[in-house]
């Protein structure tokens, strides 16, 4: 059996496994509504996170091009991006928790040779997707950074020289980045 | 596989967990960017005579506080538990059930547990335990009490502004706490000691001064609203000149100033405009605005009970001047709040005015006896029940819409189906978001009780993200593109939500739809919306 259809026997239990990690990763108390509440409208942290995960692995198991792995991740780094309590790299090291679950999970079958070579190879795939994520993280700060420096141009500025009342300069162009 | 090192050893050096095991009073609050707004200008707290004026900086360890700071807390605390008996009430009965524990956008978004309603209260509790019960005296932190130090100050700054007062929280509450009231008393006390941020200072002090927000002068407030009637000319051939600051007119209307001044709010302040043309030209209803009372938003409210005081006066006293017989109130959050909850017994009776009654159908707004301002949703939903506008909805058959309570006027007056039933009879596509998620259950935008600053970007997308994750879901599920709500911080706010959470939907004011809908007496055919967007079928005529 192949080192995918492994995973793929004990996917429900990893997937829970790796959620469990993520959660884990804040304050007790919110640990504890993250996992408890499984309505994703008032836990929209807690819904996209399970989401994220299981598709990103249903992804690595398929070993999905780069686009789709980060179509499927951004959500959750998304999320992660603008919760300040985690540094970037704690933002994202959830990523790397995905390899000691799996060794965890099938450490009686990862003996012989060419598991372990398929196990180095499934690895990579995860480095690679903490990599999306590192794209994905920096995005959003982007995208954090031109709103704040935007914000206020895009709506007050815009609705004052619309009404003339601003005196017209070519070099500002205060709508340029956000849209 | 000896080679290879053991699993847990290669993630030993990774520590990306927060502390365990503490209790919430041993955690140090850690004040940081993307979290705060920044300290209060010291020109707009002396123009408003605040205490304690200086330029300060929170990330700093000084926070330049007079000397006698915990005996100016402590006697500010003792005289507010005996004027307000709510605050005293909800010092007591709390029995931390934890019912509002999960129900703070905050928390939800960001995961600090200090936003947990219950635990937000808690910072200010703990200091009236140990000051005001004996309880706290004698058994201390064993009754949950604390002393007032430096570290606790900062820590209710810090968590007072990370409230918006939406009151969900207070929703779900079995005593009935309103949590949003103790936020209120925590920033009273603060700004005793001049710890106020600048997002809400600055904009108290100019509406202060010279009516609105943004300090705009009447004149410039005057030119705004000329802009708009060319554009409704040029779009519609009618003009809607309205009326300024005019004696003996019937109602006079105040809007918050984002609705003249920023987008999207300037278009559902063009709707506004049709609106009394319509009414002027079919019934000959006379509405006026004024350039001097030309902000319906009063973040007084956020500031102290009376400051609040102070700029809702202006309207009452406005509305005398110019001998109306009742208010009009356009699409706002905090001020409906102020209105329905504390006008009548700050500054109301408004003895001077009438029991608003519409003119055109003969309704009484009963609701609004003793304020004698009714909101505009209630209003325009009147006209319609009673057959008084035409209508065309198929102009805004473009838009997949979906309607987010604004927290204030759905929890703060009860203003939950007028505005629904308005977007119903101008528009022919609605779609209501999950049910808890909206009507009391609603989140908030985020950005509320003057929350709205670019520098706290990070809390406000966190705070917005059960609002967004909900509208996301929407526009996945029924292609909604146009996000409807009737405040205009909403309108501030929710337009850079919904770009960092990708949830493809606009975002527009219940009487912009109105605007688009309505057919006005003489106007010729429409070819584009009041944004200058082609009407549906239009698109080819507007590529010519």
């Amino acid at each position: 059996m192949r080192l995918e259809q492994r995973i793929t026997k004990h996917k429900r239990q990893i997937a829970n496994d790796w959620f469990a990690i993520l959660a884990g990763t804040y304050p007790p108390d919110t640990t504890r509504f993250l996992k408890t509440n499984k309505d994703t409208f008032t836990n929209p942290v807690g819904g996209t996170s399970r989401r994220t995960l299981e598709a990103v692995l249903d992804a690595l198991l398929e070993n999905a091009a780069p686009d789709h792995l980060a179509q499927q991740l951004d959500a959750l780094i998304r999320i992660r991006a603008v919760q300040t309590m985690f540094t970037p790299s704690q933002a994202t090291a959830f990523i790397l928790d995905l390899k000691k679950i799996i060794r965890d999970t099938l450490k009686s079958n990862l003996q012989d040779a060419d598991m372990q070579s398929q196990l180095l190879q499934f690895e990579a795939r995860i480095d690679r997707l903490l990599l999306i994520a590192f794209d994905i993280f920096v995005r959003c700060r982007e995208k954090i950074y031109a709103i704040k420096a935007t914000e206020e141009q895009s709506k007050i500025y815009r609705a004052f020289a619309r009404a003339g009342l601003v005196r017209a300069n070519p070099d500002i162009k205060p709508d340029a980045g956000v849209s | 596989m000896s080679d290879l090192p053991k699993s847990d050893e290669l993630f030993s050096h990774i520590d990306h967990r927060p502390p365990k095991g503490k209790d919430w009073m041993d955690i140090p609050v850690d004040i940081r960017p993307g979290m705060y707004c920044y300290s209060a200008n010291p020109k707009s707290m002396e123009t408003l005579s605040a205490p304690n004026v200086r330029k300060w900086n929170p990330l700093e360890e000084d926070w330049l506080l007079p000397d006698n700071w915990q005996e100016i807390l402590h006697n500010g605390l003792k005289e507010r538990l005996e004027k307000f008996r709510s605050f005293k009430v909800f010092m007591d009965i709390c029995v931390r059930c934890g019912a509002c524990a999960d129900k703070c956008h905050y928390f939800i978004g960001t995961g600090d547990p200090k936003n947990m309603p219950v635990l937000r209260a808690e910072l200010l509790r703990s200091v009236y335990r140990n000051d005001f019960t004996k309880a706290g005296k004698i058994l201390g932190r064993l009754a949950g009490a604390r002393p007032m130090t430096l570290e606790v100050l900062k820590e209710w700054w810090y968590y007072f502004f990370q409230c918006s007062e939406c009151r969900r929280c207070s929703v779900f509450c079995p005593y009935g706490i309103d949590t949003a009231e103790i936020t209120i008393m925590g920033r009273e006390l603060l700004n005793l000691l001049g710890l106020n941020i600048d997002w809400i200072a600055t904009p108290v002090s100019n509406c202060y001064q010279t009516g609105n927000h943004l300090g705009i002068q009447p004149h410039a407030f005057k030119d705004m609203l000329e802009f708009f009637v060319e554009d409704i000319e040029e779009i519609t051939g009618v003009n809607c000149t309205p009326n300024y600051n005019k004696k003996g007119a019937d109602i006079l209307f105040i809007t918050p100033s984002g609705d003249v001044f920023a987008d999207p709010g300037t278009y559902t302040c063009m709707g506004y405009l049709m609106l009394f043309q319509f009414l002027k030209d079919k019934y000959g209803l006379d509405v006026t605005w004024s350039t001097y009372a030309s902000e319906g938003g009063n973040f007084g409210f956020f500031t102290s009970h009376e400051t609040m005081k102070r700029l809702n006066a202006k309207m009452y006293a406005e509305a005398k001047r110019l001998g109306v017989k009742w208010i009009l109130g356009g699409e706002c959050g905090h001020m409906w709040r102020v209105i329905h909850q504390y006008m009548d017994t700050m500054n109301g009776p408004a003895d001077h005015l009438e029991v608003p009654v519409n003119p055109i159908t003969g309704t009484t707004f009963e609701n609004a006896a003793s304020t004698k301002m009714v909101h505009i949703t209630e209003f325009t939903a009147d006209l319609i029940k009673h057959g008084k506008l035409d209508l065309d909805p198929r102009r805004n058959d473009n838009l997949k819409i979906t309607f987010h309570d604004s927290c204030n006027p759905a929890r703060g007056m009860g203003l939950l189906e007028e505005p629904r039933y308005v977007i119903n009879n101008v528009a022919n596509h609605f779609y209501e978001m999950p049910a808890n998620t909206i009507r009391e259950n609603t989140f908030c935008c985020g950005s509320g009780s003057g929350l709205n600053a670019g520098e706290d970007m990070e809390l406000r997308m966190c705070g917005g993200l059960p609002r967004a994750n909900a509208v996301k879901y929407m526009a996945d599920k029924f292609d909604v593109n146009m996000l409807a709500c009737v405040c205009a911080i909403d309108r501030a706010a929710l337009p850079d939500l919904m770009n960092y959470w990708e949830t493809g939907a606009d975002v527009t004011g219940v009487h912009e739809l109105v605007g688009n809908a309505l057919i006005l007496p003489g106007e010729k055919k429409r070819e584009t919306d009041l944004r200058g967007e082609p009407l549906p079928g239009m698109e080819e005529e507007a590529d010519e």
